[in-house]
């Protein structure tokens, strides 16, 4: 049975993390001082290096910080930057959670800061692991996919194994996020065959055109030199593959960035600015994607990967699904899930499905991923503009 | 599409993922001279062939679109011959170039 801390919103968390978010890089170096003596205890670290305001950024730190595996909430402010501190600060206190903001040019510089963030982490860890887990249903979940270090086992193997999982879930009312329209170029028209109207399937096929041309302005595909090194030869190669995470659902909706699903079902996030090409790559890792996914709402983060990325994030836990069976047997402490099994004919792609589906059940109740055993609690988040969603984009909402 | 069982192999080293696709996926680690059975017909692989390559179903000339999960992954750039790998030296992307690392250093060397 999954269990979670609830919130005032609604919403459960499946874990109670402590976030100290520096509010600009000056305030890096503190913020990270105060976790690290509590980096074993549900305490992480996130934050927004830029001095320069940015409307994404605070929606994502506002999305991020009242996430529900977030249950206390320090802010690190230099003093100086652009990032609007009151207002997040608000947003937090609002949700009902514990939140300070430590200043440091107001607060005696870097020792004492580091010293009073300690004594708050410590005193906030105590008053939150005296809350209690109440029982959750799994249609209060919500689970976003990424592939990250692929190569050419990723659409045999663990992509399609993640789809059937997606498709379990989305039976049973969960709300599925898939992402990357830039790495969904080709494969416009078939999703739009999946859109639960016209509309959304006109909004979709949008979306794929505005990565096309946002990358081709970039002179520069969603493409590593590693995914070709593993047998991925062209980007509409790599999109076919990434495309088989999204299982075979209906598309319920179309979202952006810290946009929440209002309802069960699969949803695709598109992660590519709106407007001229502004800030350099839409993501410029995989933690960036992964942290929009977190930033709707995401508990989980379901990721394949057939090179062999190690992974995790801050905030919600990330479940390894190894498609190679080659870098399965190498990199065994970090894979949670042995999808490659199925090309060696040792397993098939409906019980790998199955797998991932009762892993996430079980990682939901409170076991922790490999990643997350292994202290990964990776974070990167940078400038971007967005335009909010249509309405069509949501159509069971509206 | 791409979210469908595999289509039984005649080989259980390769992998056809429909039925009108022109290359096979390498499940296996295949070595120069290892003998595989494409469409019941018995050839030498050419060159080495990592799990997750892929191998031509028959000959192919400049201009072929390549397909895989039955849908275009882009146009043959060389003669390829069957059995032979299909990759970034015979095959490009019909929307934005591959990059791959190279080695070259000239940017690197421009530094004062």
């Amino acid at each position: 049975m999954i269990t979670g801390y609830p919130r005032a919103d609604g919403r459960k968390g499946i874990r109670n993390i402590i976030v100290v978010a520096y509010l600009v890089e000056c305030a890096h170096h503190v913020a990270r001082e105060i976790v690290w003596p509590y980096r074993d205890q549900e305490v992480q670290l996130i934050g927004f290096p830029g001095c320069f305001p940015n409307a994404y950024a605070a929606k994502m730190m506002q999305r991020l910080t009242t996430h529900p595996n977030v249950g206390g909430v320090l802010l690190l402010s230099l003093g100086c930057e652009g990032f609007d501190k009151y207002s997040l600060r608000k947003a937090i206190k609002d949700s009902g959670r514990p939140v300070e903001t430590l200043v440091i040019q107001a607060s005696g510089g870097t020792r004492k800061t580091m010293e009073a963030g300690r004594a708050w982490v410590e005193r906030t860890r105590k008053l939150l692991d005296e809350q209690e887990r109440v029982p959750m249903d799994l249609d209060e979940l919500v689970i976003g996919t990424i592939c990250g270090g692929s190569d050419g086992t990723n659409g045999l193997t663990a992509n399609p194994a993640i789809g059937r999982a997606f498709d379990l879930m989305t039976e049973r009312d969960v709300a599925c996020i898939f992402e990357e329209t830039g790495e969904l170029i080709g494969c416009e028209q078939h999703m739009a065959t999946r859109a639960a109207t016209p509309d959304l399937a006109r909004e979709i096929v949008a979306s794929v055109a505005k990565a096309a041309k946002y990358y081709a302005v970039l002179g520069h595909g969603s493409f590593a030199p590693g995914n070709a090194d593993g047998g991925l030869t062209t980007l509409e190669e790599k999109s076919m593959g990434a495309y088989a995470k999204s299982g075979a659902s209906e598309i319920v909706g179309l979202i952006k960035p810290g946009d929440i699903p209002p309802s069960g079902g699969l949803y695709l996030l598109d992660v590519v600015p709106d407007g001229d090409v502004r800030f350099g790559f839409p993501n410029i890792s995989d933690n960036a994607e992964i942290a929009e996914l977190i930033a709707c709402g995401s508990h989980i983060i379901l990721f394949a990967t057939g090179r062999g990325s190690v992974v995790g994030s801050a905030i919600s836990p990330v479940i390894k699904v190894c498609a190679n069976p080659v870098t399965y047997r190498k990199l065994e402490e970090d894979m949670d899930v042995d999808a490659g099994a199925i090309l060696e004919g040792r397993r098939t792609l409906d019980q790998v499905g199955q797998e991932i589906f009762d892993l996430t059940e079980s990682v939901a109740g409170g076991t922790a991923t490999k990643s997350e055993a292994l202290g990964h609690a990776e974070f990167i988040l940078t400038y971007k503009s967005f335009e909010p969603i249509g309405p069509s984009c949501l159509p069971r909402a509206s | 599409m791409a979210n469908s069982d595999p289509a039984p192999a005649h080989d259980s080293r390769l992998l056809l993922l429909r039925p009108e696709d022109n290359v096979v996926c390498v499940c296996t680690n295949l070595t120069a001279g290892d003998m595989v059975s494409i469409d019941d017909r018995e050839i030498a692989v050419p060159e080495d062939a990592a799990v997750g390559f892929k191998l031509a179903r028959r000959d192919l000339a400049p201009g072929d679109k390549v397909l895989k999960y039955g849908a275009p992954i882009g146009s043959v750039t060389r003669p390829i011959a069957k059995g032979a790998v299909v990759h970034t030296h015979n095959l490009k992307s019909d929307y934005l170039p591959t990059y791959t690392l190279t080695g070259d250093t000239r940017f690197l060397e421009a530094a004062p």
